[in-house]
């Protein structure tokens, strides 16, 4: 099978919807690039982190779509295609930029199926490159997913390698409720075997990456690999882990997580967010609130610290939790 | 115009320091000596000195992205900004904010932006508490021709008429919202008309002259400050780089790069205007081509033997009180 990174196998999966249905299109900043410029190269540029490359070529200017810097009216523009039965799947480039945004996304595209009595329907996914891991300070190294998942009608996305998030995106498009899909940007060169046809993996299905009787480990994004490579350090002294992969954060596979406590005993929850009111915490709680009898030590939270995400390469790199860090919290927990 | 002479000189040496901290900026970035996404103002320099050289330090302006350049014209420590941009803990934001966020309280700078267009909102309140106490002062927010579509941006020229606060709002247009032409991006043909129709006047300037954007500035300040509500300058100018530094700028005509450099670089307009007039002799404007050059070396050696930051101030500075009870 071919090996592909994370961002061809968005791009592949973008390529095919596309090819699949032509009531889904692309729009947002640059996502094709150089429109009115001297140099006549429109499409060239596929989005900042060229996840949409060739889009424009291939299907024109109606269903790869540029647009000014205004990330309301990309998102209205999107939820409002998509009540009238298109799919388009828009581009909000940093998930900081969510900021910008919120309104359309929360009080607007999350809440038309519930408060127009289920007569609705928004099928629409809107991208963000999420996380940190590029000295981008503090407006452009978010995660924003754990804000989001707190909203109901929003489905939250968060693929860790480019096989899932592939699969995901392709469900995402033909799911048809609003979908948030975060793309951590520190994983778009990470390459793993990903089939060239379309295939798609469901919402709510957690992805077991490692399995082990002696701890539970959940791990999102980019916290994925490094919490597996801590696991495969402890390996050798006599430690096995259950790694879990949520993959979606709404809806999240309770199941999942609470069966691999019962058998394990023991829970440590890794994410590079900030730990308030996080996925840290909101794992956290569905443990211990119904797992609780099957916990031998308290959970551990791996998770980054309640502050800004700093600039300077050494305070960027204490900030994000490393290898070390879950290696601590496992050993922790198994003290 | 006719300015004293030692305005001119130090409109010159602002420039000059500008354009001198971009090209070394964007040499030790390409040395991998300094991290993070930075976005280099090189060739739109007589835009932030023109405005700033009609403001006090009392005055706020708030930038961009593409801050360096109004910073440094608004009197930030060139030392302190080329520490930050190195990521040292004696930076101006103690590596904290990085090149996308320099800022200095006491100098009235309010901050580089990292959001598009989320700058002009804080400068209308800027201005407002201008207005509320009476001082005399004016906001100044920085924007480019892709912060102009952004409903932020809208909102606060509306509110800063319906106000009637001493807001100034600068439009540099580089014809590049990243990497989109603003004959797509802005949907009207006449971006200028477009900012008066929320009600305020607009002067307009040559970016790459000096002179004329002082003298637009100086209009709209004084407009401003004289109690009659916001006004803008737009101003026509050219990056000499990419969006971002590696940027591949596939969206420039062959040859345009060259073309700025050539003609529309306002180091040497002011050299033109100087030889013309005689006010200031070439050999003045070498000397402080030397001084400044000092000065970015002088900065550029300090950051890389300045301190660098440690790990337990990650979370310092995230507040100025937070005891009760916190973890």
């Amino acid at each position: 099978m071919p090996e592909k990174t994370m961002r061809d196998a968005i791009n592949e999966a973008l390529h095919q919807a596309m090819e699949a249905d032509d009531s889904v299109f692309v729009i947002g900043e640059d996502v094709a690039g150089c429109n009115g410029s001297p140099s006549g190269k429109v499409g060239e540029v596929g989005g900042v982190f060229g996840v949409t490359s060739g889009l424009y070529k291939k299907f024109g200017p109606d269903r790869c779509i540029d647009t000014p810097i205004s990330e309301s009216a990309i998102v209205g523009a999107a939820s409002g295609a998509a009540l009238v039965g298109m799919r388009p799947v828009a581009e909000i480039m940093f998930a900081d930029f969510v900021g910008v945004c919120m309104d359309q996304i929360v009080n607007q595209m999350g809440k038309f199926r519930y408060m127009f009595g289920g007569k609705s329907k928004c099928p629409a996914v809107i991208r963000f490159a999420s996380g940190g891991g590029f000295s981008a300070a503090g407006q452009h190294s978010q995660s924003m997913y754990q804000v989001m998942t707190s909203f109901p009608g929003l489905k939250v996305v968060i693929p860790s390698n480019a096989y899932d998030a592939k699969g995901l995106l392709l469900q995402a498009i033909q799911d048809d409720d609003p979908v948030l899909f975060f793309e951590p940007k520190a994983l778009y060169q990470e390459a793993c075997e990903v089939p060239d046809e379309a295939y798609t993996i469901p919402f709510g299905e957690a992805a077991f990456v490692r399995e082990g009787d002696d701890v539970t480990v959940v791990a999102f994004g980019q916290m994925v690999n490094r919490a597996a490579a801590a696991i495969d350090a402890l390996e050798s002294d006599g430690i096995s882990c259950d790694l879990i992969d949520p993959r979606t954060s709404s809806p999240l596979d309770e199941a999942a997580i609470l069966e691999s406590v019962e058998a394990t005993g023991r829970l440590v929850v890794v994410d590079e967010s900030p730990p308030r009111c996080g996925l840290t915490a909101d794992i956290a709680a569905l443990v211990a609130s119904k797992a609780f009898s099957a916990l031998k030590a308290p959970v551990q939270m791996v998770s980054a610290p309640h502050s800004p995400t700093p600039f300077s390469p050494e305070l960027e790199a204490a900030y994000i939790p490393d290898v070390n860090k879950v290696k601590a919290s496992i050993q922790e927990v198994m003290a | 115009m006719s300015l004293p002479k030692e305005k001119l000189l130090r409109a010159y040496r602002q420039m000059k320091t500008i354009r001198e901290f971009e090209e070394r900026a964007h040499a030790e970035i390409m040395n991998g000596q300094i991290a993070g996404f930075t976005h280099l103002y090189t060739g739109q320099e007589a835009n932030a000195v023109g405005v700033c050289e009609n403001l006090g330090d009392e005055d706020t302006i708030i930038s961009t992205h593409r801050g360096h350049g109004h910073c440094i014209a608004k009197g930030a420590d060139v030392i302190g900004m080329m520490k930050e941009l190195f990521g040292s803990s004696e930076g101006l934001c103690k590596g904290k904010g990085g090149s996308m966020h320099v800022a200095d309280m006491e100098k009235g700078i309010l901050g580089a932006n990292g959001i598009v267009a989320g700058g002009p909102p804080i400068s209308v309140g800027a201005a407002l508490a201008a207005k509320i106490r009476k001082n005399g002062r004016v906001a100044v927010s920085f924007s480019g021709d892709g912060s102009v579509n952004q409903g932020t941006c809208f909102e606060a020229m509306n509110l800063a008429v319906v106000l009637k606060v001493p807001a100034v709002f600068v439009i540099e247009n580089n014809y590049y919202s990243e990497h989109t032409n603003i004959s797509y991006a802005v949907g009207c043909d006449d971006l200028k008309a477009r900012t008066e129709s929320f009600g305020f006047p607009v002067f307009v300037a040559d970016g790459a002259d000096f002179f004329s954007v002082y003298e637009a500035a100086a209009k709209a300040i004084e407009h401003a400050r004289g109690g009659n509500g916001p006004a803008g300058v737009f101003a026509e100018t050219g990056r000499f780089h990419g969006h971002f530094v590696g940027d591949p700028q596939y969206y420039r005509a062959d040859g345009e790069l060259d073309d700025l450099r050539e003609n529309s670089c306002c180091l040497k307009n002011f050299r033109a205007s100087m030889a013309e007039s005689g006010d200031v002799s070439q050999e003045e404007l070498d000397a402080i081509d030397a001084e400044v050059m000092a000065l970015i070396e002088q900065s550029v050696t300090e950051a890389k033997a300045a301190p660098r930051p440690t790990p337990d101030q990650v979370t310092s500075d995230v507040y100025i009180n937070y005891s009760a009870g916190s973890a």
